[in-house]
């Protein structure tokens, strides 16, 4: 093509198209001003945060310090890790897991499929509630629940799951029933009008369809939970040994990890003590909190994964 | 003032699918042309690039030139919007908005974007197009119930009465009657007859009957194999294409004789 320098065409026909009023251009310059600032300060306490988290916490960060629990680890040793805390707040949060998502889809695709009238209200307004509830609280349910059941003074680590899950089953429901909302009712008509009963659209279609944005929602209730300090403080208690088993005695928790090497604080070293490091529990937190950090985000990464995998493909 | 549109080298993509390949024709002023051809030739895909539709889909953009009257539709100067504004769409589903009456649907075009009438104006646009649009003496007496309780074909009117509430140049219609019975479709039909002495009207449609009835002209676009990309085999006046094409695939197609 050869570059004209006289604009062709019916000039008028071609200032009506070049029309773009004024105001609508300046707004979205405007806007899209705001969206980036926006962005930056939504940016830098996540930034400043990393940076210190990093920056601290990545002396202490190595393959020792994963693999060892703080057994035999005092003053101001340069010893111990968080092995056992990871084993901890992976299996306390993979158990409140397990008890979250069934209770929360189920309700999620009662509410969505299946509700109707004053039980479906009344289910809606219960899980709104229980939105509400404070950390501190859902940790003393859990712990007078099997106070009830097993004498006082309980301390194991599924108390602590179960706490977690009174917390987490309200952001299931209400991001599943989101996602299920979502999958038009043609889909579920055009199974329905195939002779498929009802329960069976909802598995193999409604859920189906929707198992993306349900993996998401998951994922994110997940990364609520994790980072729990206070109902784990109560409800699980604080332990310096490795304990694999949900069902008996303490475990230790990366978050309640963190609180507890921070709160002791300072260690008096004997001046001349070249192997005692007055800073390590200061060291020790931030080292967990990073990884916690990294957890939460190796756990968003799966999710996405598993996402992507499931997202409904352009097929052909 | 309806307008000429000339379309040359055309490709059009879907990421780094080829969907529509060299397309090159002239579309008449005041007149109806017809797009035929088989499902997937890309008819849908090349209607949607004359209002720069086509690229709100993600990845999706043509090469190639789309003038209007001898301005360039997707020169680097026009703004879509404003393309969009001068031509207008029907859709092959009724789609009239759910939330509105059927006076607030024939507004559409005008509340959406802000814009303020006096309520004598929006009264006289409301009738204007609904007469336009064939509808007026069906709905006079229920203006302010919902759109979306009118019969399937009454619904299609209404979008063609909001389509040329704001005046366009050129109306496209996607296979408009495709969801219609037969006595909606004939009053669509008449209505195209009589709009396109005010309207430049290009229409797709799989009904060969439509397509001699209500055009004057008739391209046929064809797929080659799947895969490949559709192509525009001839376009002709209707009476040709259906008389005497010049490429056996027309007169295959057509008549039926189509793999
Ligand atoms: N949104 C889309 N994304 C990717 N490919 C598409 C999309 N829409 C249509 N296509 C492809 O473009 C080609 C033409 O489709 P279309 O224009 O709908 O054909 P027609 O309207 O003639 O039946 C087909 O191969 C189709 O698979
Ligand atoms: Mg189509």
């Amino acid at each position: 093509m050869t570059a004209t320098t006289l604009p062709e065409g019916n000039p008028e026909l071609r200032a009506l198209l070049r029309q773009v009023d004024k105001g609508r251009h300046r707004k979205d310059r405007v806007m899209k001003g705001l969206i980036y600032a926006a962005f930056v300060v939504a940016m830098l306490p996540l930034i400043s945060v990393s940076w210190t988290v990093i920056v601290n916490g990545i002396e202490r960060f190595n393959a020792y310090f994963l693999t060892h629990s703080m057994r035999g680890v005092f003053g101001g040793m340069d010893a111990g890790g968080i092995y056992h805390a990871i084993i901890g707040t992976l299996e306390i949060t993979l158990a409140a897991t397990l008890i979250s998502v069934p209770i929360g889809l189920l309700t999620a695709i009662y509410l969505v499929e299946y509700g109707r009238g004053s039980l479906a209200r009344a289910v809606t307004f219960f899980v709104d509630v229980m939105t509400g509830i404070p950390s501190i609280v859902a940790g003393l349910f859990a712990y007078a629940l099997f106070a009830v059941l097993l004498g006082p003074g309980v301390r194991m680590g599924i108390v602590g799951a179960v706490a977690l899950s009174v917390l987490m089953i309200p952001v299931v429901v209400r991001s599943c029933e989101e996602m299920l909302r979502l999958v038009p009712n043609e889909l579920r008509e055009a199974a329905l009008a195939l002779g498929v009963p009802r329960w069976l659209v909802v598995i193999k279609v409604v859920l189906r369809t929707s198992i993306a944005g349900i993996g998401t929602g998951i994922t994110l209730a997940i990364a609520r939970i994790i980072g729990e300090t206070a109902p784990l403080l109560i409800t699980v208690g604080v332990i310096d040994s490795i304990n694999f088993n949900l069902f008996e005695g303490r475990m230790m928790t990366l978050p309640v990890y963190v609180y507890r090497q921070y709160s002791q604080g300072l260690v008096p070293c004997t001046p001349g003590d070249l192997a005692c490091i007055p800073t390590i529990n200061y060291d020790r937190a931030w080292a967990a909190a990073l990884t916690l950090i990294l957890i939460v985000m190796l756990l968003n990464l799966v999710g996405r994964l598993i996402t992507r995998f499931f997202a409904p493909k352009n097929l052909g | 003032m309806a307008q000429r549109i000339d379309v040359k080298d055309l490709n059009i993509f879907y990421g780094d699918f080829r969907a529509v390949a060299d397309v090159e024709m002239a579309v008449e002023p005041r007149s109806v042309t017809a797009f035929i051809g088989p499902s997937g030739c890309g008819k849908s895909t090349f209607l949607r690039t004359l209002n720069r539709m086509h690229e709100v889909i993600p990845g999706a953009h043509v090469q190639g030139s789309v003038a209007m009257d001898g301005v360039d539709l997707y020169g680097s100067d026009i703004d879509p919007v404003a393309v969009r504004r001068q031509v207008g769409m029907v859709f092959q589903r009724p789609n009239p908005f759910p939330t509105m009456s059927i006076a607030e649907n024939v507004l559409a075009g005008i509340k959406l974007n802000n814009k303020r009438i006096s309520k004598g104006d929006a009264q006289d646009v409301v009738e204007a197009s609904l007469r336009g649009a064939n509808l007026w003496n069906e709905v006079k007496d229920r203006l302010n119930r919902p759109g979306s309780g009118l019969s399937g074909g009454q619904q299609q009117r209404l979008c063609i009465a909001r389509a040329i509430a704001v005046k366009p140049q050129v109306l496209l219609m996607d296979e408009p009657c495709s969801a219609l019975d037969p006595i909606s479709t004939l009053a669509i039909e008449d209505l195209i007859a009589e709009l396109k002495s005010d309207y430049t009207i290009v229409i797709v449609t799989h009904n060969m009957q439509q397509a001699a009835r209500v055009s004057d002209r008739t391209a046929f676009f064809n797929l080659a194999a799947t895969g490949e990309p559709g192509r525009l085999v001839e376009i002709d006046d209707t009476a040709t294409i259906f008389s005497s094409p010049r490429v056996q695939a027309t007169e295959d197609y057509i008549s039926g004789r189509f793999g």
